[in-house]
Parts: structure tokens; C-alpha cells; sequence
């Protein structure tokens, strides 16, 4: 659905994406993933037509995203994470303006959404909230049945019982066998979502592949109660963030020294022991708090850096 | 701390920081007005240094019914003071107000739309502050206008009394518009409309001022710009009109205060009411969004334009009696072949279609706005193509400026008609109105080419309006240069009744407007769609 290689784009001396790829297939929800500035909606942007490439390449169900613009939008849905509506209108006016424009709208559908997401279509736009205005456009995004979904950042500003509709809508549209790509800086959205993960960073993509995958590549957290004092084990090879308490150790382990660290802690007496692979969220950390910007390298060949 | 200096406290915060926010555009609004007047009382003592210059300026451009209109009332013009205040007054009377209203609105219901205004608010800060800081910067912002202009006139050696009390009458136009702007500012929530509601405030003082100094009625009293002008400077030399001006600032002053307290914080005085929970099917095509989005600029402007043709044309009748007894005007106008009315409507027409302009160039820079909001973005998500975006748009531009020329057009020529008894005006003025099509499109069309090459500079086109205002309107004073009268394109434009009606011109003026269109439309596919 999405294929994207080595793509570069400019603004004037700044270089916002840097070789980024982006590899999106058909059926999947897809998180993207990366903090703020690193350029998410820079990638979508020239997904959608709006800005063009610097170099690299790009391809959008199959065509050319800035030649093709039109008639691939037809097959698309776009909900952007900083909604911007026309003041004068209302939210209803806004959704089937919207609808309309892209060609598909299914009234049934928008009449449940807006059902669902428990949205008053006859208000003013200037007069919603950003959490009302983000639902307008998720309506207006949701109620078509595009093969793919493109979305930017859309739970922000929604309250937890909003996000759960979305994910509900998210899970729906995956049954239905659409495609979805999700930009999201919220984790746990993303956790619960994707299929498979993109990671990037100052516009490069640093890791990608399903959780598992890249949970299985990395460490294991560990937290556990020993006989004697664990604190040596914080000098170990492979071990980071160690924390010690009297007897009791939280660490990371590299899995390739994993062994050798439950070696150390059944020969120290254990009381107790639990082990997990990271969050997202603790990958994630771990992505940004030990690698400096423009160091980066591929999962696979990253070495230690503590 | 009492209840009264609390609703301003942080007065004087507010007052550096609006002063570090317009460090560029305070200084521009001041060098334009006060250099522009200069440039004028300048080029006036060269032209007027004669008894005899002075005297056929009182007899002909003082006895113009469309010069009274446009300047106020004939006061001592048998002096170079007289006629120094009488030119002066054409640029510094709307353009020291149009400042006020500008900053004004800027600095109160914009920030407030923006959400600006509500993180300082959170902060220790009155409930007025911002009221009070805007009217002292924009207030003494409109005493710099005066004080330049009369030390413009003080140093070309005219008397030190007078000049100041014409740069007081013109502050004063400054500070009252600034006034009426802050009321205008918390009856709308949008910035917008604010400024269009404080502009039509404008508009309908001045041309009840226009009235009142052509037929002598008295109607000039009821009006602000009214009283700044009865001071007679270089005449009667009289301060106490002034005192009127305060009052008026006092009250509009004080009903903004009072505004504010009836009010919630980012809503105007109606409450917003519900719409239409479903789009009709004609607004969601490109064309359709457009015209949603602007009919009530369209609408308003339309009715401003006819409003100020029925003016015109309600004066056309005093033309003829202004010159009755000049014999060398009389004289003029009948070997000439010109009919004095012909005449009056080639001026005011000119003015007016450049002012009609205005309405053209905000319209095309509706596209800039759209993008820079991210409404653009959106929209071209979907199956809507560039061109399918701005071409809608532009053809409500397009649309909308015939219109608004069209009322102008109908309004001059049926009250014409009325006035003078002759049918035949409604047609002749309304062709005389359409002639400037063109050239009011070919400023459209430049603001597209910015706007798609340039999207950030895209508000140059309001100083290529300015430069054609400025040609149009003071090109003979200032004796500009003919390739510098020619560069505007409102000079090749017939001056229909007074001229005959011809094509090649206005077909020239067509074909720039087109290619212009072209080299735009390419740009605006091509670029990347920007949002700073």
C-alpha cells in the first residue's frame, strides 16, 4: 500500500526527512512512531501530494503520490492531528464537505459515528473544542470505506472514553481488511493497534517490524529479590539502568547476556524474580536516551553504548 | 488596590509588548502617511507659488463637486495653506483612520480570536487593560501622524498655528476611529467582521461628511471626520470642533468599557446559534465552498459600493450648480465638449474602482489564508485537485467583483438618472464602472501570481494597490512621469462617459490579467503547500 525508500525532502538548508523508509502492507494497521519534529507529517505530507519529494522515492497504492494526487485520494482517508475548520460552518457541513470532496460518503455510517462519537453536527466550528473538532475530522475521516487510512496524530485532544471508540472504529476498519497507517506519539495506542511498528528520528527510520519482533531484539526488564547483595550485577556487561535497593535489583538486560545475569542472580540466593520484555514505551525511551541524533544505526547491528 | 485601577492593571506590560509587536508595522503606517502628505504639501507650494495659480485653483478644483467629496470643505483656498490642507486631506483623512482601525482590531478582537489575548489574560491583568493599552498606542500612533504632517507644513515655511491645528484635526480623525474600532471589536467574535464593522462606520462618516460638504446641508456635523474639518484650518482657525472629537472618544471609549463587562471572554455580543447539521449539496463542490465562505464579504461589499455610487450620483446635480458663474470654467466645459457631470464621473469612478479593487485582491488572498490556516490541506486530501481548489475560489472572485462593480455601476447611474432626469446615465455609468474590469482583475491576477510563487510576500499586493492609488490619485499633483502614470493600469482604462468606450486597451489589459492567471495557477500546482 505504502512503499517508501531513501526519502529525502528539504526546506530551504533544513533537511526534514533524511532517508526514511516506510514499508506499509496491505490489511495492516500500521504505527509510526517518533516524537515531535521528527518528521511524521512530513512523510504523510508527501504521501498525500501536498509537499514534494527532495529525493528518494515513494509510491501510494501503487502510484505516484504527487502525479496521481487526485485520483489516488479517492481511495483515501486523511485525518490530521491539528484540525483547522471553517469557523462559519457547522460540524455536519464540515463532514459532508468533506465526505463529498473525496467522493465517498456513507450516510449510515456518518450518522453512527457522529452517534458514537457523541457529537452535536449543528454547532458552529468556531465554537468546538480541539477535542470536538479532532472528532469531526475523525467522522469525516471514518465514514468513508477508503481502502486506506492515513491518520496524524487523531486521538489527540480526546478524552479515554473517545479513544476507546477509536480504537474500537480502528479494529472494525481492520476486519474489514482496510489498511491503516497510524502516526501516533501515544504508546499505548499504538501497543494495542499496530500490527507492525515504524520508529523514526530526526527523519530517518531507526527500527521497524511487528512488537514482537522488536521487543525480542532488545532486553528483557528485569526486577528481583536475592539472599546476598545483587550490587555487583549492576557492573556486568550487557546491563543497563541498574537500581539497586538492599537486596533487591531493577535492571535491562541485553537478551544476549541474559543468561549469564540469571546465572549471577540464582548464584546470589533469589526470593523472588519477575521478568518481562520492554513496553513501547520503555523501547522507545531507550531509543532516544542513548543515542544521540545522526548516530543512528540498523537494529540489527547496534552495539552496546553504556 | 481599588476596583477601578484593578481592571487595568498591567497597562504598561501590555503597552511595550503591542510596541515590540508592531516595531516594523507602526513605523511603515507612519513613514507611508506622514511621507505621502509631505510628498503632497511639497509638490503644492511648487504648483501654487502665484496669485494667479492660487486664484484658478480656487476657481476650478474648489467649485469640483467630486474634489469637495473627496476632500472636505473648500476652506481658505484662496491661500496656499488652504490648499495645502484642501490636497493634503485626500490621503491623511481616510488614510489616519484606516491606521486606526487596522491596529486597533489587531491588537483586540484578533488576539482574542487567536487565543492570545487568553494566555495574558490568565496573567495579572485587567479586565480593560488591553482596551486601554490598544487606544494609547493607537492613539498616540495617530498624534505621530499629526505632529509629522505639521512639521510637513511648518517646513515649507507655512504659519506655525494653523499647521498644528490641522495636525490636531487629524489626529483627532485617528483617535476617535480608534475608539469606534474598539466598540466594533466586542460586538463581533471575529476579526474580521470587527474590521468590516468598524469600516463601514468609515465609510458611512465619511460619505455623510461628503454630503454635508457638497450640499451644505449641515449633514457634516453628524460626523467625526465632520468635526476634525470644521476646525477651518488656515481659515477661521478655530480649536473648539476639537472638543467634539474628545467627547465622541470619550463615549465610544467608554461604551467599549462598558461592552466588555456584558460579555463573556471570545464571544461577541449574539450568541452563536445552531446551523444545519447537513451540508446542502451546493456547497460542497470548490465553487460552492467559496461562495459559502465569502457571500457576506461579497454581499457587503456590494452594498458599500452602491451605497457610494447613490452618493456620487445624489451630488451630480450640485456639479452643474458649483460652476454656475465661473466663467472660466463655464467657458471651458462648453468649447471642450465635455459636460461638467461627464467630468466629476471620471474622477470619482477612477477612485472608486480602486477602491472596489480591495475587495478583488483580499478575495484572491482567501487562498492564502486557507493554506496558511491548514484548511487547504484537508481539502486537497481529498479528490480535489489544486487547481479544482483555487480555480473555485477564484471564480468567486471574479463573479464577486463584477458584482461589486456592478453595484457601484447601477447605483451612480440610476440616482443619476433621477437627479438629472436622463435615463441614459444608468447605461453610460454602468459601462463607464465595467471598463475598470479589467484592470481591477489584473491586480487580482498579480496577487495570484504571488500567492503561487511567493506565498509568503503575497500581501505585496496590497502595496501594488497603493502605488496605483497613489498614481491614480495624486499622479498630476505629484507631476509623476508619464511611464510612471503608465505603469498603473487604471490609467489606460477609457474614462467612459467623459471618453468613448474603446477596446484595445481594455483588451490588452485582458490578455496581462490571463497570462498573469496562467503563470500563477502554474505556480500554485507546483509548490509545496506551506504553512508558515
Amino acid at each position: 500500500m505504502i512503499e517508501v525508500a531513501g526519502l529525502v525532502k528539504d526546506f530551504g538548508r533544513f533537511r526534514a526527512l533524511d532517508g526514511l523508509d516506510l514499508t506499509v502492507r496491505a490489511g495492516e494497521v500500521h504505527g509510526f512512531l517518533g516524537p515531535n519534529g521528527a518528521g511524521k507529517s512530513t512523510t504523510i505530507r508527501v504521501l498525500l501530494g501536498l509537499l514534494r519529494k527532495t529525493s528518494g522515492s515513494a509510491r501510494l497504492l501503487g502510484g505516484d503520490p504527487w502525479a496521481d494526487a487526485t485520483t489516488l485520494h479517492r481511495r483515501l482517508a486523511y485525518v490530521p492531528g491539528d484540525v483547522s475548520l471553517w469557523p462559519q460552518l457547522t460540524g455536519g457541513e464540515v463532514i459532508d464537505l468533506l465526505g463529498r470532496l473525496r467522493g465517498d460518503l456513507d450516510p449510515r455510517r456518518r450518522a453512527e459515528l457522529v452517534e458514537r462519537f457523541e457529537l452535536d453536527p449543528t454547532k458552529k466550528a468556531r465554537t468546538y473544542s480541539k477535542g470536538n473538532r479532532q472528532k469531526v475530522a475523525l467522522v469525516a475521516g471514518l465514514a468513508s470505506s477508503a481502502e486506506l487510512l492515513i491518520l496524524d496524530e487523531p486521538t489527540s485532544g480526546l478524552d479515554p472514553l473517545m479513544e476507546e471508540q477509536f480504537q474500537d472504529c480502528i479494529r472494525e476498519v481492520r476486519t474489514e481488511g482496510r489498511t491503516v497507517l497510524l502516526s501516533s506519539h501515544i504508546l499505548a495506542e499504538v501497543e494495542e493497534l499496530c500490527d507492525r511498528v515504524s520508529i523514526i528520528r530526526a527523519g530517518r527510520t531507526v527500527q521497524s517490524g511487528t512488537l514482537t519482533e522488536l521487543r525480542s531484539t532488545h532486553r528483557t526488564m528485569i526486577v528481583a529479590d536475592t539472599e546476598r547483595s545483587p550490587a555487583a550485577l549492576a557492573e556486568l556487561p550487557g546491563v543497563h539502568l541498574a537500581a539497586v535497593v538492599d537486596t533487591r535489583i531493577r535492571l535491562q538486560v541485553d537478551n544476549a547476556h541474559l543468561e549469564t545475569v540469571v546465572a549471577e542472580l540464582a548464584a546470589l540466593g533469589i526470593r523472588s524474580l519477575e521478568s518481562h520484555p520492554p513496553t513501547l514505551e520503555e523501547l522507545f525511551l531507550q531509543q532516544y536516551a542513548e543515542q544521540p541524533a545522526g548516530t543512528t544505526t540498523s537494529p540489527t547491528t547496534r552495539t552496546p553504548t553504556t | 488596590m481599588s476596583d477601578v485601577t484593578a481592571r487595568f492593571t498591567g497597562t504598561r506590560v501590555l503597552v511595550r509588548h503591542l510596541l515590540r509587536r508592531d516595531r516594523l508595522r507602526l513605523p511603515v503606517w507612519l513613514v507611508s502617511l506622514v511621507g505621502l502628505s509631505y510628498s503632497s504639501v511639497v509638490a503644492v507650494q511648487g504648483l501654487y507659488d502665484t496669485p494667479q495659480a492660487i486664484a484658478t485653483y480656487q476657481r476650478t478644483v474648489g467649485t469640483s463637486a467630486a474634489a469637495v467629496a473627496m476632500s472636505g470643505p473648500p476652506v481658505a483656498l484662496d491661500t496656499v495653506g488652504g490648499i495645502t490642507v484642501f490636497e493634503v486631506s485626500q490621503v491623511a483623512v481616510i488614510g489616519v483612520a484606516l491606521m486606526a482601525v487596522f491596529l486597533t482590531i489587531r491588537h483586540t478582537r484578533a488576539d482574542e480570536e487567536e487565543g492570545r489575548t487568553e494566555v495574558l489574560r490568565a496573567g495579572v491583568l485587567g479586565r480593560q487593560a488591553d482596551l486601554l493599552a490598544t487606544g494609547l498606542v493607537v492613539g498616540s500612533a495617530a498624534v505621530l501622524v499629526g505632529v509629522g504632517i505639521a512639521l510637513s507644513f511648518v517646513s515649507v515655511g507655512l504659519s506655525t498655528g494653523p499647521s498644528l491645528l490641522y495636525g490636531a484635526a487629524v489626529a483627532s480623525i485617528g483617535i476617535v476611529f480608534m475608539a469606534v474600532s474598539l466598540v466594533a471589536a466586542q460586538v463581533t467574535e471575529h476579526a474580521r467582521s470587527a474590521s468590516g464593522l468598524a469600516l463601514s462606520a468609515l465609510g458611512f462618516f465619511y460619505l455623510l461628511r461628503a454630503v454635508g460638504d457638497v450640499a451644505e446641508n449641515g449633514l457634516s456635523w453628524l460626523s467625526p471626520i465632520g468635526w476634525a474639518q470644521a476646525v477651518d484650518a488656515f481659515g477661521g482657525n478655530r480649536w473648539w470642533p476639537l472638543l467634539l472629537s474628545l467627547a465622541g472618544t470619550v463615549a465610544f471609549g467608554v461604551l467599549a468599557g462598558w461592552l466588555t463587562t456584558r460579555r463573556d471572554f471570545g464571544a461577541g455580543l449574539v450568541a452563536p446559534r445552531p446551523g444545519p447539521p447537513h451540508a446542502a449539496r451546493w456547497m460542497t463542490t470548490t465553487p460552492g465552498l467559496a461562495a459559502r465562505l465569502q457571500r457576506g464579504t461579497v454581499l457587503g461589499w456590494t452594498v458599500g459600493m452602491t451605497v457610494l455610487g447613490v452618493m456620487y450620483g445624489s451630488l451630480a446635480g450640485e456639479v452643474g450648480d458649483m460652476i454656475e458663474g465661473n466663467e472660466t470654467l463655464e467657458e471651458f466645459f462648453s468649447q471642450s465638449g465635455v459636460s461638467v457631470v461627464d467630468a466629476y464621473f471620471g474622477t470619482v469612478l477612477l477612485i472608486s474602482a480602486l477602491a472596489a479593487t480591495a475587495f478583488t485582491i483580499s478575495s484572491v488572498l482567501r487562498l492564502r489564508t486557507e493554506e496558511s490556516a491548514m484548511r487547504a490541506e484537508p481539502i486537497l486530501a481529498t479528490a480535489t485537485s489544486r487547481l479544482s481548489w483555487a480555480g473555485g475560489s477564484l471564480a468567486v472572485t471574479g463573479l464577486g467583483s463584477v458584482l461589486v462593480l456592478m453595484g457601484l455601476g447601477l447605483g451612480a447611474g440610476v440616482t443619476t438618472a433621477f437627479v438629472l432626469s436622463d435615463a441614459g446615465q444608468v447605461g453610460s455609468l454602468l459601462v463607464g464602472v465595467l471598463a475598470y474590469l479589467p484592470a481591477v482583475l489584473l491586480l487580482g491576477a498579480l496577487a495570484l501570481v504571488l500567492f503561487g510563487w511567493f506565498p509568503r510576500q503575497a500581501a505585496l499586493s496590497w502595496a501594488v494597490l497603493a502605488i496605483c492609488f497613489v498614481i491614480g490619485w495624486m499622479g498630476d499633483l505629484l507631476s509623476l512621469p508619464d511611464w510612471a502614470m503608465d505603469a498603473s493600469p487604471y490609467t489606460h482604462v477609457p474614462q467612459v462617459p467623459m471618453e468613448t468606450l474603446t477596446w484595445p486597451a481594455l483588451l490588452v489589459l485582458t490578455a496581462i490579467t490571463l497570462a498573469l492567471g496562467a503563470v500563477g495557477l502554474w505556480g500554485v500546482r507546483r509548490r509545496d503547500l506551506r504553512t508558515d
